[in-house]
C-alpha cells in the first residue's frame, strides 16, 4: 500500500515539476526577448530592419553598426560616436563608487564600533538620504555645484553621486558590522592598533561580501543614472546615458536603428559585466548578517 | 600598596550604578578570581582594568601608576576574551605578533617571541593556519599565546573556558594553573563557575549586584562565608541554610532545629559567642559534606552532633551518594559515601560536624562572627 502511494506521489511530483519548468521557460523567453531583438538588430544592415524584419535573424551579418556607434555616430553636433562618453562615464563611476563605498564602510565602522551619543539619530538621518527623490534636490544641487566651482565637471557629478550613494552604502556596512564581534575591536585596541589601523587591518579584510554588494549597487545606479548626468554635466563631461539619448534622439537624417541598438547594448555592457563577475558574491553579501554563520 | 590597586572604584551607566565602591588590592604574582552570577559586574570591572570601560569614580593603579584615562595599549596588560577574539583574516602567527607589530617591535624580535610562546603552548604546527581552521581548544591556546607574547604586567581573563566542552575545560584549567605557577604572573580572572574559582585562585572576590560580597582565599570563602549569598554561591551542592533557634543547654549554646516529624534536635555550637543569641532565631549553615554517617564523620573534629532523621531521596553519583532530608522545614542535602547504607523512607542516624557549621543573622543575612 505504501509503495503504491509513494509511486503516485513521485508521479504527481514529476508532472508538477514539468509544469513548473514550462512556466519558468516562458518567463525566461519573455525576459530574453528584448535582448534578442537588440542583439539581432544590432548586427543587421539598416535595410533589413526598415524592410520590416525586426524579429528575423540577420541575412547579412555585419559589425558595422557597432563600430559606428562606438566611434563615428553623430552625437549632438559632433560625429564622435559613444567612445568619449564611455570614458566620461568611467571617469565618473570609478571614483564615485570607490569614494562612496569607503565612506559607507567608515560610517558603518563608527556607527557600530565607536558608538556615541545620538548615533542612532545620526544613522536615521543618513538613512533618510535613501528616500529623498532625485528631483527635489536638482535646483539646490545645481546652486551648490556652482558655488563650489564644480558645475559642468566630472568631479561635480562624482560629488553628487557620492552624496546620494553614501546613505545606501552606510546602511549596508552598518548592518554588516553590527554583527561583527566587538571583542575583536577591543582585542585590537589592547594590541595597540589605532582607529584606522583597526579599520584597515581587522575590519576591511573581513568585509569582502558587503563591499561587493555596495560596489555592484553603486556601479549600476551611477552608471545608469540619466537625470543627474543630463542636469549637471557639461559638454565634455556627459556620461554614456546622456550621449545614448542624444544619439537616439538626433532629429536629422534617417534613424539608424541598428546603430541605436548597438549603442544601447554598449551602454548596458559594463553593468552586465559587473554582475557576471561579482554577482554570486552579491547574494552572499545580501544574506550575510541576516543569518549568523 | 599592591601591584594592582582597585581603589574605591565605581561604574555608572547614566544614572544606574552597576559597580559600587569596589576596593581590591592585588599583590604581584597573585591569581585573583572575580566570581559571581550573570550581570553582577565582573566583566565591567575587568574591562575597567583593561581600559575598555571608563572609570566613573575612584582609581585603578598598576605598579602605583594611575591608569584612569590611560589607553588600553599603554597599560601593559593583556586580555583573553571569552570568544577568543582571534583576528579571522590573519594566521595564528600574525595573530600572536599583531600587538608587538603595533608597538613597533622589529620583525626578528617578533619572530623570536612568537617562537618562544608557540613552544611554551605547543602550538608550533598551527602557526600558519587561520583561526577558522582550529578547534576550540587550539583557539584558546592561541588566544593565550597572544596575551603571553606581550609579557604584560597583568593578565586579564574573561571567562576564557566557558566555550569549551566539559572535558577540555578541566584540562585547560589545569594548564592555566600550571602556566601561572611557572611564570608567576599576576592574573585577574573572571568566571561564573565557582569550581574554577576555587581551583585556580590564590584569592577570590565574590561579587553580586555590583558589590564585592567577600574577598579572601578560597579556604576563607568556603569555611567562613561573609553572608548567605557567598555561602550558597560557593560550593556544590550549595550549603544548606536552615532556620534554627539558639538555646542554652548546660550553659552551652545549641541550635534547635526541627526534624521531619516536628520534634527538635539540639546541635551544639562550637562558637561560644553564640550564647549571646540565646532565645533568638538564626539561620544555620551546614555544608552537605559535613552531614555524614557515623563512620565517615571527621575524626579530627571535636564537635560531632547526632540526629536521627528520615531519608526522603537518595541520589547515587558514583563517588558519593546525595541524601535529601527535611530539616527545619527545608530540603537539606547530605553528601555520603557511596557505600553508605541509605534507603528512601528509612530513618537514619546522621553525624553532623558542628565545628564547620556557621550561623547567620536572619535580618542582615551576614555571618555571626565567632
Ligand atoms: N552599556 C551598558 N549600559 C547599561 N548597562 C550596562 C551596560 N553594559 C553593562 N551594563 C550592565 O552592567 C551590569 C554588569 O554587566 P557585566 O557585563 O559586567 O556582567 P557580568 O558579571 O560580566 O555578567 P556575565 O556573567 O553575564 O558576563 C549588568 O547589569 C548590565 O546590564
Ligand atoms: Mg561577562
Amino acid at each position: 500500500m505504501s509503495i503504491a502511494t509513494q509511486d503516485t506521489a513521485i508521479r504527481t511530483g514529476r508532472v508538477m515539476r514539468t509544469l513548473i519548468y514550462l512556466v519558468l521557460l516562458l518567463f525566461v523567453l519573455f525576459y530574453m526577448l528584448p535582448l534578442y531583438v537588440m542583439v539581432v538588430n544590432s548586427v543587421k544592415p539598416l535595410e533589413e530592419i526598415t524592410g520590416g524584419g525586426m524579429m528575423n535573424l540577420p541575412q547579412v551579418f555585419t559589425l558595422e553598426p557597432w563600430a559606428k556607434a562606438w566611434s563615428s555616430a553623430q552625437i549632438g553636433v559632433e560625429p564622435t560616436g559613444l567612445s568619449p562618453y564611455f570614458w566620461n562615464s568611467i571617469k565618473m563611476v570609478v571614483p564615485a563608487v570607490a569614494i562612496s563605498t569607503v565612506l559607507g564602510a567608515l560610517n558603518g565602522y563608527v556607527l557600530t564600533k565607536w558608538r556615541f551619543k545620538y548615533d542612532t539619530i545620526v544613522f536615521g538621518l543618513i538613512l533618510f538620504a535613501c528616500f529623498i527623490p532625485f528631483q527635489i534636490v536638482l535646483i539646490p544641487m545645481a546652486k551648490m555645484l556652482g558655488l563650489m566651482g564644480l558645475a559642468g565637471t566630472t568631479w561635480g557629478l562624482v560629488l553628487v553621486h557620492v552624496v546620494y550613494g553614501v546613505g545606501f552604502t552606510t546602511l549596508y556596512f552598518r548592518n554588516y558590522y553590527a554583527v561583527f564581534p566587538t571583542e575583536l575591536i577591543r582585542a585590537a585596541q589592547i594590541d595597540g592598533a589605532g582607529f584606522f589601523q583597526i579599520f584597515w587591518r581587522i575590519l576591511l579584510p573581513s568585509s569582502g561580501p558587503i563591499a561587493v554588494v555596495s560596489i555592484i549597487w553603486q556601479f549600476t545606479n551611477i552608471w545608469n543614472d540619466f537625470l543627474f548626468g543630463a542636469s549637471f554635466a557639461g559638454a565634455d563631461s556627459q556620461p554614456m546615458t546622456v550621449a545614448l539619448n542624444n544619439l537616439v534622439q538626433a532629429s536629422h537624417g534617417v534613424k539608424e536603428y541598428n546603430v541605436h541598438f548597438a549603442g544601447a547594448i554598449l551602454a548596458a555592457l559594463p553593468t552586465l559585466l559587473v554582475y557576471i563577475v561579482a554577482g554570486r558574491y552579491f547574494v552572499r553579501g545580501l544574506m550575510a548578517g541576516s543569518v549568523k554563520g | 600598596m599592591g601591584f594592582l590597586d582597585i581603589d574605591n572604584t565605581t561604574k555608572s551607566y547614566g544614572a544606574v550604578e552597576v559597580l559600587h565602591k569596589v576596593d581590591i588590592s592585588v599583590q604581584e604574582g597573585e591569581f585573583l578570581v572575580l566570581v559571581g552570577p550573570s550581570g553582577c559586574g565582573k566583566s565591567t570591572l575587568l574591562n575597567m582594568i583593561a581600559g575598555l570601560e571608563e572609570i566613573t569614580s575612584g582609581e585603578i593603579r598598576i605598579k602605583d601608576n594611575v591608569m584612569n584615562g590611560v589607553h588600553p595599549s599603554k597599560r601593559n596588560i593583556a586580555m583573553v576574551f571569552q570568544s577568543y577574539a582571534l583576528y579571522p583574516n590573519m594566521t595564528v602567527g600574525q595573530n600572536i605578533t599583531f600587538g608587538l607589530e603595533m608597538h613597533g617591535t622589529p620583525k626578528p624580535e617578533r619572530d623570536k617571541a612568537m617562537k618562544d610562546v608557540a613552544q611554551l603552548l605547543q602550538i608550533e604546527p598551527l602557526l600558519d593556519r587561520k583561526p577558522g581552521a582550529l578547534s576550540g581548544g587550539q583557539r584558546q591556546r592561541v588566544a593565550m599565546g597572544r596575551a603571553l607574547v606581550r609579557n604584560p604586567d597583568v593578565f586579564l581573563f574573561d571567562e576564557p573556558l566557558s566555550n569549551l566542552d566539559a572535558k577540555l575545560r578541566v584540562d585547560m584549567r589545569t594548564e592555566i594553573k600550571k602556566l601561572h605557577q611557572k611564570l608567576g604572573t599576576t592574573i585577574v580572572y573572571v568566571t561564573h563557575d565557582q569550581i574554577e574559582a576555587m581551583t585556580l585562585s590564590t584569592r577570590i572576590a565574590v561579587m553580586n549586584g555590583g558589590y564585592v560580597q567577600q574577598l579572601g582565599t578560597p579556604q576563607e570563602i568556603y569555611d567562613t562565608p561573609a553572608n548567605i549569598f557567598v555561602a550558597t554561591f560557593m560550593g556544590s551542592p550549595a550549603m544548606n541554610v536552615v532556620p534554627a533557634k539558639v538555646a542554652l543547654e548546660n550553659g552551652r549554646p545549641v541550635a534547635q532545629v526541627s526534624l521531619f516529624d516536628g520534634s527538635t534536635v539540639a546541635l551544639p555550637f562550637s562558637q561560644n559567642n553564640m550564647s549571646d543569641w540565646a532565645g533568638k532565631d538564626i539561620l544555620l549553615g551546614i555544608r552537605p559534606e559535613t552531614i555524614t554517617d557515623e563512620d565517615a564523620a571527621d575524626r579530627k573534629s571535636s564537635n560531632i552532633a547526632h540526629m536521627t532523621n528520615r531519608i526522603v531521596v537518595t541520589e547515587p553519583a558514583g563517588s558519593d551518594t546525595f541524601v535529601t532530608m527535611t530539616l527545619g522545614g527545608k530540603d537539606v542535602i547530605a553528601r555520603m559515601r557511596s557505600d553508605a547504607d541509605v534507603h528512601p523512607g528509612a530513618d537514619f542516624m546522621f553525624a553532623v560536624n558542628m565545628e564547620k557549621a556557621v550561623a547567620f543573622d536572619p535580618k542582615t543575612e551576614n555571618r555571626i562572627a565567632p
